[in-house]
């Protein structure tokens, strides 16, 4: 069992993992502030037929899914400035992505069934078959993508928190969205490469917002995030990897995780506020909300 | 809990307390409404404009006292109670014409979708012309500016020939023109149609001069007069329990010193 | 072509597919008009889940479809609309869903023809007795709906106005959504999970650009939803490859693309100021008679 850990597969793995954890944390609080999980839902789908196409056409995966996501994205950047009463046209984008995945991957299934087990991976992850080369791949793009994060991360606050006063104060609002939106791609793209299309949201959300709802400090809330995304992606490959049962898949490891950790800050977050309420009553407090 | 009704009095309210949660909203409020009387609910956010209207349409239970509207405990779903919302925007996702919204207020809580019919569509047409909005008729929800929704709305509310009218804040995002259209429609509608109407509002002044009289909540208490009563410096200084200043100026009055 | 309807398969898949069309487009109606495009899209990939299951246990997977779906939809109706919080809960329970599916698959040798099978759909497979079930449920389901009709329209367009007409809003609301896990439930037999959305949401956000009558709206995206559909089989049939699900969703993304850039119902022409009342104020500037300027 020990040399399993010790092994190039399981360090790959981990060193994945790692990547794409650190960069869907941070990215991921941006995600989740700015209420866009279903825009990156839609990415996910959009990878997913970057990747199946580039199976197909016999390209590397994560080339396909950078190239689709990142037009994908562009697409979304320009639309998402009035984000709201979007959805339908997100969610029409996202079919019209998934079902050309579904067309492309069951031409590539239907070769063998090799191919079908393969294409397993395109929908519930690959890390275990991640190569070097790819992790280094990985590794680039997330530097890239702090880079641009840390340059564009207040303002982008700014921008997601308060919108009118942001453009007020001429701060250029439709290139922030895009730009965020490329980053959201390509960090869509690592977690897609990870834990597969369908799953890849749960790394990019559950972790994220677990941590705003512990703490709505931005540092220490993205702080948190990094912390529940690492415990996330490690926990998951150590309990597929030494798994008390058959070893479950990693993508179900890492997305149980993510659930278990969202809805245990969320329990912990009821009971400490129903518990403030009930402790104090707030003289003072603004009579603003009356319940309408 | 009944109240002996006396005659006339469309609404009657007796001691009524009302809590949201652990929050008193109200202390023992007491007050009537007349037949055809047309007040004006005004008070600062949190005070219990809203709340009051729920009380009277039987969504919300009081905690003390009694209240009878029409001489009988609020229940919901009466039919002679018109209620208007307060404004929303209505994104364009819905495939819906104004008559259609106004004929909800018809039928729109009967089972089934609902057999054609000249003598309902006819009677549509007749409380969309008195809004002034018959030529709105077909045009798709999102479409309509915020008076027109508004009118629309106000029409849905007349269907069952309410005998109490209740709006909640018709003129929030409105502007001044507008205003008085709809503060005009409905002192046109209470003329006609002698119904109560309880219009809550921020601001008194658009309707000024055509209200019988002010309903003002703030501080847990209210008070109900006649306009010249209820809004002087005394009468508010004594509500809130703080110095308050009534001004008048270009036959306009203005609260200074508490919000409203 | 037409010797293609000789095949039991063929007709099996044609009868369900015309019924779930016509079952998706009244249902979508509502769906897009209650901003639920979202739940639309998880509650599905939450029935993988159940029917994976119900492959693992040995029933018919739309059992286990249902089951799982119907839960999700009622959670969803009973969190209510507090659009930020609920979306990323179910955003969380769907992963979770998801992955879940992929573990009860695993353990069964020969998964992945299983897993393409309930996520992409096939008009293969439908039996005699899928077409009856079918059938039976989305009778049941048309007919609850049409009964909650008026209700249901009035609380997602008036909710405020409706709960005070003394209508159930919530209860309409978690009701409405069952009804959506059946008729999702059913599609998801040919269209698979992944792409119900798409039969779902698509004609009626279609339709919805062309017409502002409800009635009529359901009727197109109806009309829509039965041309995909049979296009959808045809094609699937002819090719042997193509799977329907792909189909269906390119032919809705085609039609509504356009649809949505360029089609506007008529607006409604306004002939000179709009209002005829009589105002008099005292004192006060007489309003203007402002063209209403309608911002769209």
């Amino acid at each position: 069992m020990l040399d399993l850990i010790a092994s190039d597969l399981f360090r790959n793995a981990v060193a994945a993992g790692t990547i794409a954890a650190i960069t869907s944390a941070l990215v991921g609080y941006f995600v989740v502030l700015r209420a866009q999980a279903f825009a990156g839902e839609a990415l996910t789908d959009i990878c997913f037929a970057g990747s199946a196409g580039a199976a197909l056409a016999g390209f590397n995966p994560l080339l396909g899914m950078l190239a689709f996501s990142l037009t994908g994205a562009l697409g979304l950047g320009l639309l998402s400035n009035r984000a709201r009463g979007r959805d339908v046209e997100i969610g029409m984008a996202l079919s019209m992505a998934t079902g050309l995945g579904v067309l492309f991957l069951s031409l590539y299934a239907h070769h063998s069934a090799s191919h079908a087990t393969a294409g397993m991976s395109l929908l519930f992850g690959s890390i275990l078959s991640v190569r070097p080369e790819e992790i280094g791949l990985m590794l680039l793009c997330a530097i890239l993508v702090i880079i641009v994060l840390g340059l564009i991360s207040r303002p982008l606050l700014f921008a997601t928190i308060d919108p009118v006063a942001a453009r007020a104060r001429g701060l250029p609002t439709l290139l922030l969205s895009v730009s965020f939106m490329l980053i959201l791609a390509v960090a869509v793209a690592m977690c897609v490469l990870t834990i597969g299309a369908l799953l890849a949201l749960s790394l990019l959300v559950a972790p994220p917002a677990a941590a705003l709802r512990v703490s709505r400090r931005p540092n220490r809330a993205i702080a948190l995030s990094v912390l529940f995304g690492l415990a996330v992606a490690w926990g998951g490959i150590l309990a597929s990897f030494i798994g008390p049962w058959k070893h479950p898949p990693i993508g179900f490891s890492i997305s149980s995780l993510g659930a278990i950790v969202y809805l245990s800050a969320y329990i912990v977050e009821k009971r400490t506020r129903s518990l403030s309420m009930r402790s104090s009553e707030h003289p003072g407090k603004e009579v603003m909300d009356e319940g309408r | 809990m009944e109240v002996p009704a006396e005659p006339g009095h469309v609404v009657s309210l007796d001691k009524v307390s009302v809590h949201l949660g652990k929050r008193l909203i109200q202390s023992s409020m007491s007050f009537s409404v007349e037949e055809g009387e047309f007040l004006a609910v005004l008070g600062p956010n949190g005070a219990g404009k809203t709340t009051l209207l729920r009380l009277l349409l039987g969504l919300i239970q009081p905690s003390a006292g009694s209240i009878s509207v029409f001489g009988l405990p609020p229940r919901r779903g009466n039919r002679q109670i018109g209620y208007v919302p307060q404004f929303r925007d209505w994104d364009t996702g819905i495939a819906i014409r104004a008559r259609d919204v106004v004929r909800l207020g018809l039928d729109g809580h009967r089972w089934g979708p609902g057999l054609p019919s000249k003598k309902r569509e006819s009677a549509i047409d007749e409380v969309l012309k008195e809004v002034g909005a018959l030529d709105l008729a077909e045009a798709s929800l999102g479409e309509l500016s915020g008076g027109e929704q508004q009118r629309v709305l106000i029409a849905q509310a007349l269907l069952t020939h309410p005998r109490l009218l209740l709006l909640d804040e018709p003129l929030a995002s409105l502007d001044l023109a507008r205003e008085a259209e709809i503060v005009g429609l409905v002192a046109r509608l209470r003329e006609t149609r002698k119904t109560a109407v309880l219009l809550v509002t921020h601001d008194v002044n658009p309707m000024l001069s055509k209200i019988d009289g002010v309903l003002f909540l703030a501080n847990g208490r209210c008070a109900k007069g006649p306009t010249t009563e209820v809004i002087t410096s005394a009468a508010l200084s004594e509500l809130y329990g703080a110095p308050v200043e009534v001004v008048g100026a270009l036959g306009k009055l203005f609260v200074v010193g508490a919000p409203i | 072509m037409l010797d293609l309807l000789h095949y039991q398969f063929m007709r099996n898949a044609l009868i369900t597919g015309s019924i779930v069309a016509v079952l998706s487009a009244a249902v979508g109606y509502f769906i897009v008009a209650r901003s639920l495009t979202f739940a639309a899209h998880a509650i599905p990939n939450i029935g993988f889940a159940g029917a994976a299951g119900a492959v693992l246990v040995g029933i018919f997977p739309v059992y286990g479809f249902f089951a799982f779906a119907l839960a999700a939809a009622v959670g969803i109706g009973i969190m209510g609309t507090r659009a930020h919080e609920r979306d990323i809960v179910v955003a969380v329970l769907m992963t979770f869903a998801l992955g879940l599916g992929f573990l009860f698959l695993s353990l069964y040798s020969g998964y992945a023809q299983r897993v393409y099978g309930i996520l992409f759909g096939s008009i293969l497979g439908i039996s005699a007795q899928n077409v009856l079930i079918t059938g039976v449920a989305a009778a049941i389901d048309l007919v609850l709906l049409l009964a909650i009709y008026r209700p249901l329209l009035f609380c997602t367009v008036d909710p405020q106005a409706a709960a005070a007409r003394g209508l159930p809003v919530a209860m309409l609301s978690v009701l409405f959504l069952a009804l959506a896990a059946l008729a999702i439930s059913l599609s998801a037999q040919m269209m698979g999970a992944l792409l119900v959305f798409t039969l779902l949401v698509g004609p009626a956000a279609t339709a919805n650009r062309l017409t502002r009558r409800p009635g009529i709206t359901i009727l197109i995206a109806a009309l829509l939803g039965l041309t995909y559909v049979w296009v959808g089989i045809g094609a699937a049939a002819l090719s042997g490859r193509l799977p329907v699900s792909f189909m269906v969703s390119a032919l809705a993304f085609v039609v509504y693309l356009p649809v949505r850039l360029w089609a506007r119902p008529n607006r409604n022409k306004k002939t000179g100021p709009t209002l005829n009342l009589d105002i008099t104020t005292t004192g006060r500037d007489a309003p203007t008679e402002a063209e209403e300027c309608s911002i769209l």
